[in-house]
C-alpha cells in the first residue's frame, strides 16, 4: 500500500481501479513487479500470446494472400519460442512487467534490424513493431481499452488532462482524476468540479507508481491517493465514502429551498453553461437561470458561424429556461481560432486581438452572432454580455453595432426585444477601476474573476511555475471586487460574479459581505454554496469582510476563510 | 545450442549460398522457420560468426542475411539429414520466389 500526496482540487472519495493514460490518450503500464508476482505475470504473458495469435488468425482470413502471408509471418513471431524465452527471462531476472519485458525484447531486435544495410531486412522492423503492439494490446486485456468506451467505473490517472482528452471521456464511467501535474485552477480541476467528482493534481509521478487495474482510493478532499490499500484502510475509506454520499444527498435536499441568509437576505444563484443541454441539470441543482452562457463551443465546432446554428442554440436555451433569464456572452476567443482578418499567431494572445477586439475587426462575425441573439430574444428573456471590455469607448462602439443589427432586423420585419439588456464582463483591471463610468452606460456587470485575477496579479494560471501565485483572496482582488460592486450599487445596476471564485465555498461568505447579490456558478456547486448562504447572517458576512480587509497577505485571508467555511461545511475540508 | 552428438545422433552440416534476390527477408524467413519446425532435429543456421536457431523466426531475421551470403546449416538429431536437405533445397529453389 502506498500513499501519495497532492493538491486537492475537487472533494469526494472514489474507490476504483486505476486507468492510466499517456499523453496521447493511450494506456501505459509500469515497469517493475515484485518478486512474488513473477509467476502470475509470466502466466499473464503466456495467456496473452494465444489472444494475439487469434487476432492474426482473423486477420489472415480476411486478407488477400499477400497480406495474409505477412500476418503469417507475424504469427510465427508470436509462436517463436526464443521470443517467449527472452521475455520470460526479463520478467524472472529483472522483475520487469510483461509489458516492459516485451518492449525491451522487441526494441533490441528492432534496432538491430534498423542497422541493416539491406533495405528489405531493414523494413522488417515495421513488422516487429506491429507484433509488439499486438502483444501489448493482448496483455492489456483482450483489446486496448479506449478511454471513450470504458466498461467499468475507473479513476483516471494521467500526467495531465487536456481539454480535448476530457471532451472525449465517457464521463459517466470516470469516478475521479489524479494527475502528475496541475494546480488548483488547471483544466483537470475545473472539469472535475463541473462533473462533481473528486480530483487530486500535482502528485508528481503518480503515473509511474500506479499500474493499470490497481485498486486506488482517491481522496479529493484531502489530496491523497492510496494505491493498493490494505483491508483496514479500505474499510476506513468505504465509510468515508458513504458519509460523503450522504452529505451530497443532504445538499440536494436544499434544491428547492431559497438561497437566503439566516437573517432573510435573498441571493440569486445562477449557473454557468457551455451548451443548452446543460440547462436541465442546472435547474435540477437549483439554478434560477443562466448567468453565463459561454458561446465558444459554437465557434470551436465551426469558426465561421452559421447564424442559424447559433440562433437555434440560443432559442433552445431560452425555451428550456421557460421564462428564467439567459445571459449570453458574445465571442470570447482569440484570433488563433479564425483564419482571416487578423494574424493568427500573436506573441501575447492574452493581451492581443481577442474577444470584443476581434469582434471589432471581424464585424461580420460579431453581427452574425448579434443577429442570432436578438432573434432569440423574441422567445424569452435574454441579456447580451460583452467580454474583455477595457474602456467606455468599446461599450459605445459595440452599442452602435448592435443598433445597426437592430435596424437590419427591423427592416427585415424580424421580431426581437428592443429593450434587450446589454451588460459587460468586468475582467480587466482597467474596467474595474473605471467601474463608475461604465456602470452609467451598461445594464449590468458580471465580474469575471478568472481573468481578473490573472491580469491583476500578472499570473498565467495554467503555468505550473507560477500557478500558486494565482490568489483570488489577494487584497488587490478583494478591493477591486468591492469597487465594482459599489459602482454597480450606486448606479442601480445588477452585479453578478461568474468566475470560479463565486463557486468556491471558501469565498461565499466574503462575497456576501462585499455585497454580491448574484452568483453565477458551475451547476454542481450550487447546492454547497447555497448551504453556506443559508448558514450565516449578512451581518456576520460583513464582519468577516471587515476583518479580512485588514490582512495584507492572501495567505492570511485564505487561512481565516478556510476556518470559517470549515465550521459550516466540514465535509468539504 | 551446441550439443556434442551422442552415439546415435547424426550431425549434418552444409554450406549453402543465398541466391534469391532479396535475401532472408520476411517471406523466406517464414518458410525457412516453418520448414525447420517440421523436423525433430536441432537445427542452426550460421552466417559469419552469428549462429541462430533455425526454428526461430526472430533468430533468422536477426541474421539479416543478404543475397549472396553463405549460410552454414547444421542439424543434430535423427532426421538431421532430411532436415538439412530440405532446407538446402528450399534455399536453392530461391524459396519459390522467382
Amino acid at each position: 500500500m502506498e500513499i501519495k500526496k497532492g493538491i486537492p482540487v475537487s472533494p469526494g472519495i472514489a474507490i476504483r481501479r486505476a486507468f492510466l493514460l499517456d499523453t496521447e490518450g493511450h494506456q501505459i503500464s509500469k515497469r517493475f513487479i515484485k518478486s512474488g508476482e513473477v509467476e502470475a505475470e509470466i502466466a499473464r504473458f503466456d495467456a496473452a500470446i494465444p489472444r494475439a495469435r487469434r487476432e492474426y488468425e482473423e486477420l489472415r482470413k480476411e486478407s488477400n494472400p499477400e497480406i495474409a502471408q505477412i500476418f503469417g509471418f507475424h504469427q510465427m513471431m508470436l509462436e517463436d519460442p526464443s521470443m517467449r524465452d527472452e521475455v520470460v527471462r526479463w520478467i524472472q531476472e529483472s522483475k520487469f512487467t510483461p509489458e516492459y519485458a516485451v518492449a525491451r525484447t522487441f526494441h533490441k531486435k528492432i534496432k538491430a534490424l534498423q542497422a541493416s544495410r539491406d533495405e528489405h531486412i531493414k523494413l522488417r522492423h515495421i513488422d516487429f513493431h506491429d507484433v509488439e503492439q499486438r502483444l501489448l494490446k493482448a496483455l492489456a486485456g483482450g483489446r486496448a481499452q479506449d478511454v471513450r468506451r470504458l466498461e467499468e467505473d475507473v479513476v483516471l490517472i494521467a500526467h495531465d488532462l487536456t481539454p480535448s482528452q476530457t471532451a472525449n471521456l465517457a464521463t459517466t464511467k470516470v469516478s475521479g482524476f489524479a494527475t502528475d501535474a496541475g494546480g488548483r485552477t488547471s483544466h483537470t480541476a475545473i472539469v472535475a468540479r463541473a462533473l462533481g467528482i473528486p480530483a487530486v493534481v500535482g502528485l508528481g509521478n503518480i503515473t509511474s507508481e500506479v499500474a493499470n487495474g490497481d485498486l486506488v482510493i482517491l481522496d479529493g478532499t484531502h489530496g491523497k491517493v492510496i494505491i493498493q490499500p490494505d483491508e483496514e484502510t479500505l474499510r476506513e475509506f468505504r465509510a468515508k465514502e458513504k458519509q460523503f454520499i450522504e452529505f451530497e444527498r443532504s445538499l440536494t435536499e436544499l434544491r428547492h429551498l431559497p438561497a437566503e441568509t439566516l437573517d432573510g437576505h435573498p441571493l440569486t444563484l445562477l449557473a454557468n453553461i457551455e451548451f443548452p443541454e446543460e440547462i436541465a441539470t442546472a435547474l435540477e441543482n437549483g439554478a434560477e437561470g443562466i448567468g453565463l452562457y459561454r458561446t465558444e463551443f459554437l465557434y470551436v465546432t465551426d469558426p465561421e458561424p452559421d447564424e442559424e446554428v447559433h440562433f437555434k442554440a440560443y432559442r433552445r436555451g431560452v425555451e428550456q429556461l421557460d421564462g428564467r433569464p439567459l445571459v449570453i456572452r458574445t465571442l470570447d476567443l482569440g484570433a488563433d481560432k479564425f483564419t482571416e482578418g487578423v494574424l493568427p499567431i500573436e506573441p501575447n494572445p492574452f493581451l492581443g486581438c481577442r474577444s470584443i477586439r476581434l469582434c471589432f475587426v471581424r464585424i461580420d462575425l460579431f453581427k452574425a452572432q448579434l443577429r442570432a441573439i436578438l432573434r432569440a430574444t423574441a422567445y424569452g428573456p435574454i441579456k447580451i454580455m460583452l467580454p474583455m471590455i477595457t474602456s467606455l469607448s468599446e461599450v459605445r462602439k459595440a452599442k452602435v453595432i448592435i443598433n445597426d443589427v437592430m435596424e437590419d432586423l427591423h427592416r427585415e420585419k424580424v421580431p426581437f426585444e428592443e429593450d434587450v439588456e446589454i451588460g459587460i464582463m468586468v475582467e480587466v483591471p482597467s474596467a474595474a477601476l473605471i467601474a463608475d463610468f461604465l456602470a452609467a452606460e451598461v445594464d449590468f456587470f458580471s465580474i469575471g474573476t478568472n481573468d481578473l485575477v490573472q491580469y491583476t496579479l500578472a499570473v498565467d494560471r495554467v503555468n505550473e511555475r507560477v500557478a500558486d501565485l494565482y490568489q483570488p483572496a489577494h487584497p488587490a482582488i478583494l478591493r477591486l471586487i468591492l469597487q465594482v460592486i459599489e459602482a454597480g450599487r450606486r448606479h442601480g445596476i445588477d452585479v453578478s460574479m461568474c468566475g470560479e471564485m463565486s463557486g468556491e465555498v471558501v469565498y461565499t461568505i466574503p462575497l456576501l459581505g462585499l455585497g454580491l447579490k448574484t452568483f453565477s456558478i458551475s451547476p454542481g456547486t450550487i447546492p454547497e454554496v447555497k448551504k453556506v448562504i443559508r448558514s450565516i447572517t449578512q451581518k456576520e458576512a460583513v464582519q468577516v469582510v471587515e476583518r479580512i480587509f485588514t490582512f495584507s497577505e492572501a495567505k492570511q485571508t485564505d487561512n481565516y476563510l478556510r476556518e470559517k467555511a470549515k465550521r459550516i461545511i466540514p465535509q468539504l475540508f | 545450442m551446441e550439443q556434442p552428438p551422442g552415439e546415435t545422433e547424426k550431425v549434418v552440416e552444409r554450406h549453402v549460398k543465398l541466391i534469391n534476390k532479396y535475401g532472408l527477408h520476411a517471406r523466406p524467413a517464414t518458410l525457412l522457420a516453418e520448414t525447420a519446425n517440421g523436423f525433430g532435429a536441432q537445427i542452426t543456421i550460421r552466417k559469419d560468426d552469428q549462429e541462430v536457431n533455425a526454428k526461430s523466426i526472430f533468430g533468422i531475421m536477426m541474421l539479416a542475411a543478404e543475397s549472396g551470403s553463405t549460410l552454414v546449416i547444421r542439424a543434430v538429431g535423427d532426421d538431421a539429414g532430411e532436415a538439412v536437405a530440405s532446407l538446402e533445397a528450399l534455399i536453392n529453389k530461391k524459396f519459390n520466389e522467382e
